[in-house]
């Protein structure tokens, strides 16, 4: 048997909860560090960024110019580049500053804008360099991770289906908090993979596995606009945490 | 002295990026200079324009540690702002999801990210490795029922879905609670094992007189309200934060630094909430603090990784304490009615006290958000630290004095996302 698979998690634009994910996994974390060689993980070790990697977990977008260049790096040196999470995989909540005016973003928040350094859009790891693979969601399900993890060193595909959150939702016997309630619900055009937690828990989903494939996201926005939502209610719900997918994206701007 | 240059890239074990930079001259420091470069998400300019109801949400992705923290400290916030009360199940079951994740964050910190500096070890996966594999197990049990408890009122452990200004989408019943309530029992004894192994440490002598800053409330150990007390003669209600408190912009950062008026830099987290609310400790990590002999004199920064396992036990026996006088609120939530307002909410995040003000339009959309996290006010007390504790180790080899250096940051369990929101050491000897 050969060496154990290097595994590498990097970090760029985010909050640090997708990666936490991987300590998140309590009962499985010493047996994933047991069948794989964690070589870099900041979060979790000392150990050096170096060589080559076997899997590269991205988390993060990309903001600055420092990390449009890094990520060439990484990607020079993984075999399998993944990204983790809605920052990576679409750029993330921070995305919002997109079409904004950086500076006023800047002063907004800084008495010194000049000491501030930071790209004039922020962009999923993909617009810059080819990934393999994009685990979903704001943060992730660490249950993918895992699946992902033994996917990818059994070198099958993953089982993370990609169709709505409805269909799990359905599945799971919760009863419809937009037809029951009239609360505004993504499920039908987000994608699959937390469960549908948040109609378990009788509110509306609120995309933050980003938009599922084919998304009929006009469809939904017609029905919001006919339970009492405006173009401004519609428009923020498709424009959070995935606000720069484009299915999301699109749909937003056509509410004005 | 051979002029040379020592330079860290980054800090590992700690959530984001930072620098530092010591200048030196003739073996004195002359300047130290702490620096973080995460870079910046503008989530207070975004914030701007979006409705009421989803700063919860919204500012949870600050930090994917302690996002109950700010869920906490932002509905507090619009709470304020619209006039809203909420009534004690709702504040119960807010307290014991905060319960949840200082014990999560805590345990985190304390055994996988802190821990292995004392023993020597890279990180927690090595320490297993080398004969802690059961006290690594044990902290793995422990932290997950920390997160156990913020799944089981949240929706999930990170970027929770249950909490919204005015309460809860969706509250438990009393019967619920068995199973997590056995393993909050369970719970207590490990935490035991875990206080004495943090203390069984060696620990550097290293203190000093730090303006303390915390909440206080009347009746329990501080976490989702309170007055802002200092051992500087401070005690004012939350609304007053921002005639007491400063945030700077300083050069070469994306990160503010906080000072108090006339005192100036000043420490957040558990060693000061441990110094100003010792007396309000439930009974048994009292106790434990009591055996392993630490109390509310402590200024060792170091000691910090035992106060956190003895919150963490706080925190067990206060989710036990609401767990049995739980009673299920009439509704999860309190009716909101809208208006234009100021409101100010601060909660006590694992690393420290979590501040925010928001300003309302009349139809509930944001007008101004100020978040002033725990990092931004630890920053200028981290940077003295470092001046000050190694200054007599200069002439040690590079790799040790680095060493040091991130043991004394990971003090603070800085938690750098929020910050801007880590290590880059540069040792500038001329």
């Amino acid at each position: 048997m050969g060496a154990k698979p290097r595994i590498g998690v990097f970090k760029f634009s985010s909050c640090d909860g997708c990666q936490l994910s991987l300590l998140d996994c309590e009962d499985e974390l010493l047996a994933v560090a047991g069948a794989v060689d964690i070589a870099y993980f900041p979060e979790a070790t000392r150990a050096e960024d170096e060589g080559q990697y076997d899997i590269a977990l991205v988390e993060g977008s990309v903001t600055t110019l420092h990390e449009a260049k890094f990520i060439h790096s990484i990607r020079d040196r993984s075999t399998k580049l993944i990204t983790i999470g809605a920052c990576a995989t679409s750029g993330g909540i921070q995305a919002l500053k997109n079409g904004a005016d950086v500076a006023d973003f800047i002063s907004a928040v800084y008495t010194n804008p000049e000491f501030i350094s930071t790209l004039d859009s922020c962009t999923p790891i993909k617009d810059h360099v080819p990934v393999d693979y994009e685990l979903r969601g704001c943060p992730i399900s660490k249950h993918q991770l895992i699946e992902l993890i033994a996917a990818t060193l059994a070198g099958r595909w993953p089982q993370t289906p990609p169709h709505a959150t409805c269909m799990e939702c359905k599945r799971a016997g919760h009863v419809c908090v937009m037809v029951a309630a009239g609360s505004p619900c993504l499920g039908p055009v987000t994608h699959a993979g937390c469960g549908a937690l948040c109609p378990g828990y009788a509110r509306g989903c609120y995309g933050c596995f980003g938009p599922k494939e084919r998304a009929n996201t006009s469809a939904l926005a017609a029905r919001l606009a006919e339970n009492g939502a405006d173009g401004r209610a519609i428009r923020r719900l498709f424009s959070t945490f995935n606000t720069n997918a484009p299915a999301f994206r699109q749909e937003a701007q056509r509410h004005g | 002295m051979a002029d040379k240059t020592i330079k860290v890239d980054l800090l590992a074990r700690v959530e984001g990026e930072g620098a530092f930079k010591v200048t030196v001259r003739d073996g004195r420091i002359v300047a130290t200079e702490f620096r973080i470069f995460e870079p910046p998400r503008f989530f207070e300019a975004f914030l701007r324009g979006r409705d009421f109801r989803e700063a919860p949400d919204i500012t949870a992705r600050i930090c994917g540690i302690c996002p109950v923290a700010y869920q906490m400290s932002s509905v507090q916030a619009m709470e304020m702002a619209l006039g809203v009360t909420v009534p004690q199940p709702i504040r119960d079951l807010r307290r014991m999801l905060y319960c949840g994740e200082w014990i999560e964050s805590h345990i985190l910190h304390a055994a996988m990210l802190h821990a292995p500096d004392f023993l020597g070890y890279a990180g927690a996966v090595e320490m297993a490795n080398d004969g802690h594999a059961d006290t690594v197990k044990l902290a793995l049990d422990l932290k997950k029922i920390g997160n156990d408890v913020v799944a089981f009122l949240g929706g999930r452990e990170i970027h929770p879905i249950n909490v919204r200004v005015g309460g809860f989408y969706k509250v438990p019943r009393r019967q619920d609670f068995a199973p997590l309530r056995e393993k909050l029992l369970r719970a207590g004894e490990m935490c035991e094992t875990f206080i004495d192994w943090t203390a069984s440490f060696d620990f550097p002598d290293k203190a000093r007189d730090y303006a303390l800053v915390s909440l206080r409330h009347p009746d329990e150990y501080p976490m989702g309200e309170g007055r802002i007390v200092s051992n500087r003669g401070l005690d004012i209600p939350v609304a007053e934060f921002g005639a007491h408190f400063t945030e700077d912009h300083v050069a070469q950062s994306n990160a503010l630094h906080c000072h108090m008026v006339g005192v100036g830099r000043y420490l957040v987290g558990p060693v000061a909430r441990f110094a100003l609310c010792f007396d309000q400790l439930p009974p048994r990590a009292k106790a434990a603090a009591g055996r392993v002999g630490i109390g509310p004199d402590c200024r060792n920064p170091y000691r910090s990784i035992t106060i956190r396992a003895v919150e963490a036990l706080c925190a067990i026996e206060e989710a036990l304490r609401l767990i049995e006088a739980y009673e299920e609120p009439g509704a999860p939530a309190v009716e909101v009615t809208l208006r234009a307002g100021t409101g100010m909410g601060a909660t006590e995040a694992p690393r420290g006290m979590l501040f925010h003000q928001y300003t309302l339009a009349d139809d509930g959309t944001i007008r101004t958000a100020q978040i002033v996290p725990p990092t931004s006010q630890n920053q200028p007390s981290i940077e003295e630290d470092l001046a000050q504790f190694i200054g007599d180790i200069l002439d040690r080899p590079e790799q040790e004095i680095r060493e040091l250096c991130e043991q004394t940051i990971r003090n603070y369990d800085p938690c750098i996302s929020c910050a801007t929101h880590f290590l880059n050491l540069t040792i500038d000897r001329g």
